[in-house]
């Protein structure tokens, strides 16, 4: 049997959901304070007199921003300092001419054509993401659906069936057959006593066999009956070669020993379920939103080097982040962090030991995504593969498709590696950790030399790509805080809390680390607790 | 039915152990999302391709680190590698947003790239780091 890999939380999740449903796992992740909703109860009221307070805001990301949004609207004198020359942080979608330079000095210019991009960050919403989905609303931000799960795109392991993928649909339809089956026939024979009623397990019966596809002896075999989940050798067809032939299962033992049920609950988690949404035209969609409002309140290029506070305000020095000239000074009553806290811990600060205890107890992710634009949308014509993820062992570990502009004769834009590791967490670590050490070219070819393994018209339809790896990113060192038990039990209400005149916001001072909507509760809940106590003193 | 019967068992027991273990793993959320579990720990076994596998990424192929919103030292001409335990606790544990590396390499990988990194870049310490050495820093902690 092929060794897999030490299991981790994700597959976890994958093989309880695979096994158990969707309930079961959602019982425990909830039960991990992981699926909980966001909790978001309409736009902020900030009533009272602001009496004229200032707050100096650092970042102009999404959690900054809707700071800055907010506060402005509320009465209060605001200023926004900003490491890039753009507004969005790691909302942020690179497009044809855009410029990138990393950390160690490699530039990348995107060669995409128009209106094709990559969300380097974020690039889905849930559905009960109900703070940002506000916000797209009132920014006036077009959303559509993203597409999750398609029963279409592959599943593919390097080590098997001779590295050939196999569709999702057949993967999820053989393994819901074959436990299907193995249950009913523990069913049958009375096996079940103990946990279901004798009236149950008649309903059991009848549910396992709608639910596995399984024919009238409870067996889950090739007929038509399951090719109507998994799919045909030849599916119907009019006139008179329209007789279906049905396709044969993968074995039960194949698909627990090739590990390609990992992925079968990834649109079952709370987090990915339909309905998802992406902006139409790039996540920082977003980012251009917040700007419209807030964006003649920004300071770009503005490099943090010391936060300082007294009994009267804060103090903020800066320099120009592409000069590194004289250092600059703001002073405000109050200050509002939204720095990623890898770029934070380096930077002077007059906080007490908790704070800044707090700021150094999180280590930060590594993730890796590579964007390439091929001649043609070879996964539509070709392979009928509209939007969704393809999964592979391979170093790249995702495929995504496009959710947008279906049929679209002309260049398409593939996400072609998405990667992501840190400690005891992440799949394929090894992926996201090399890909991150290569220059930007290499992780671009990498990217195509394994895709062409699953997709071969990689190798004649390539024209560019760009590659972003989060560890390299200027303006962050790394792609989100991953907060262990033990350290957000002992750190993350000091990190949370009012330090004199300073608090921090970002999706690092949240439960939903990586996502933006983490960053926007943590913002609103932030500024409530600032005006609360400004307008009480 | 006897090999059913065999699965059944094997896959109950299996999924129970899973449910205990969950209770037990870190907490974590993010848009990332499920995936294939490719390979989990490194292949690498030599100092100098673990440095290009792990290391290089942030601190630079020549190990001069980078300067952005924030830093990543300069491995190279590093006075603090001077005592051995630091770099071996640095990669076990990580440090501040270096993320902990002690799931993913053996004492013996951690051992050879801290040899590696002590050796090179203008560093010439002449102690050397054993597999026990990391061992015993890892049952430490």
């Amino acid at each position: 049997m092929e060794k897999m890999g030490s299991m981790n939380r994700r597959n976890l999740f994958a093989m309880i959901g695979a096994a158990a449903g969707a309930s079961v796992m959602y019982d425990a992740m909830t039960s991990m304070g992981f699926a909980a909703e966001s909790k978001y109860a309409g736009p902020v009221k900030l009533q009272g007199d602001p009496k004229g307070a200032s707050v100096l805001i650092l970042g102009a990301g999404v959690a900054g921003m809707t700071a800055a949004l907010e506060l402005r609207n509320a009465g209060y004198k605001v200023q926004i300092l900003e490491y890039n020359d753009r507004a969005g942080g790691r909302t942020w979608s690179l497009r044809g001419g855009d410029r990138y330079t990393e950390l160690g000095g490699a530039a990348q210019t995107c060669e995409f054509d128009k209106d094709l991009y990559l969300n380097a960050g974020p690039w889905r919403i849930p559905y009960h993401h109900r703070a940002l989905l506000d916000y797209c609303r009132r920014l006036g931000v077009v959303l559509e659906p993203f597409i999750q799960v398609n029963y279409n795109a592959y599943i593919h392991s390097s080590q098997h069936f001779g590295g050939k993928p196999k569709r999702f649909r057949e993967v999820q339809a053989d393994f819901h057959g074959h436990i299907a089956e193995l249950l009913a026939k523990t069913t049958a024979q009375g096996r079940l006593e103990q946990a279901v009623s004798k009236e149950d397990t008649e309903i059991l019966l009848t549910a396992l066999k709608q639910w596995g596809a399984l024919d009238n002896s409870y067996s889950y075999k090739e007929s038509i009956g399951s090719s109507a989940r998994r799919g045909y050798d030849k599916p119907p067809g009019g006139g008179l070669s329209s007789t279906p032939i049905p396709s044969k299962p993968i074995a039960l033992g194949d698909l627990l020993q090739t590990g390609l049920w990992q992925t079968l609950s990834s649109g079952q988690e709370f987090d990915w379920q339909s309905s998802i949404f992406q902006p139409v035209g790039g996540m920082d969609m977003i980012a251009k939103g917040f700007e419209k409002h807030v964006g003649h309140l920004i300071r770009y290029n503005a490099k943090v080097t010391a936060i300082g506070q007294d009994s009267h305000g804060v103090t903020v020095n800066y320099v120009d982040a592409r000069k590194g000239a004289a250092p600059e000074q703001v002073r405000a009553d109050w200050c509002l962090c939204t720095i990623p806290l890898s770029v934070l811990n380096q930077i002077e600060m007059t906080v007490g030991t908790p704070m800044a205890n707090a700021i150094s107890a999180v280590p930060y992710a590594s993730a890796v995504k590579t964007g390439l634009q091929f001649k043609r949308r070879f996964w539509e014509q070709d392979e009928a593969i509209y939007g969704g993820i393809t999964f592979t062992d391979l170093p790249i570990c995702q495929i995504s498709y496009p959710s947008t502009s279906y049929g679209s004769s002309g260049k398409g834009v593939l996400l072609g590696s998405f990667t992501a590791a840190a400690g005891n967490f992440g799949f394929n670590a090894t992926g996201a950790y090399e890909f991150t050490g290569m220059p930007p070219a290499e992780r671009v070819k990498k990217a195509v030399e394994y895709g062409a393994l699953i997709h071969p018209q990689y190798r004649e339809e390539f024209e560019n790509g760009i590659s972003v790896a989060w560890h390299r990113v200027r303006s962050n060192l790394g792609c989100f805080g991953v907060w262990s038990d033990t350290a957000r039990a002992e750190h993350y209400k000091n990190l949370c809390a009012i330090d004199g005149r300073i608090l921090l916001a970002g999706e690092h001072a949240s439960e939903l680390p990586g996502w933006q909507e983490g960053g926007i509760l943590s913002a609103l809940d932030a500024i409530t607790r600032l005006h609360q106590r400004i307008v009480a003193a | 039915m006897k090999t059913n019967e065999a699965i059944t068992g094997r896959f109950g027991l299996a999924l129970l152990g899973m449910l205990l273990a969950i209770g037990l793993a870190p907490v974590l959320a993010s848009d990332v999302g499920a995936s294939m579990n490719g390979p989990s720990t490194f292949p690498q076994q030599d100092g100098a391709a673990l440095f290009q596998a792990i290391c290089q990424g942030c601190h630079q192929a020549n190990a001069q680190g980078a300067v952005g919103a924030a830093a990543y030292p300069a491995l190279a001409r590093n006075i603090k590698l001077a005592s051995a335990a630091y770099p071996v606790y640095t990669v076990l544990q990580g440090r501040k947003g270096m993320p902990p590396l002690a799931s993913y390499l053996s004492d013996a990988q951690i051992a050879a790239v801290v040899n590696y990194v002590r050796t090179h870049f203008g560093n010439e310490y002449a102690d050397t780091v054993s597999p026990e050495m990391v061992k015993t820093a890892r049952e430490s902690h």
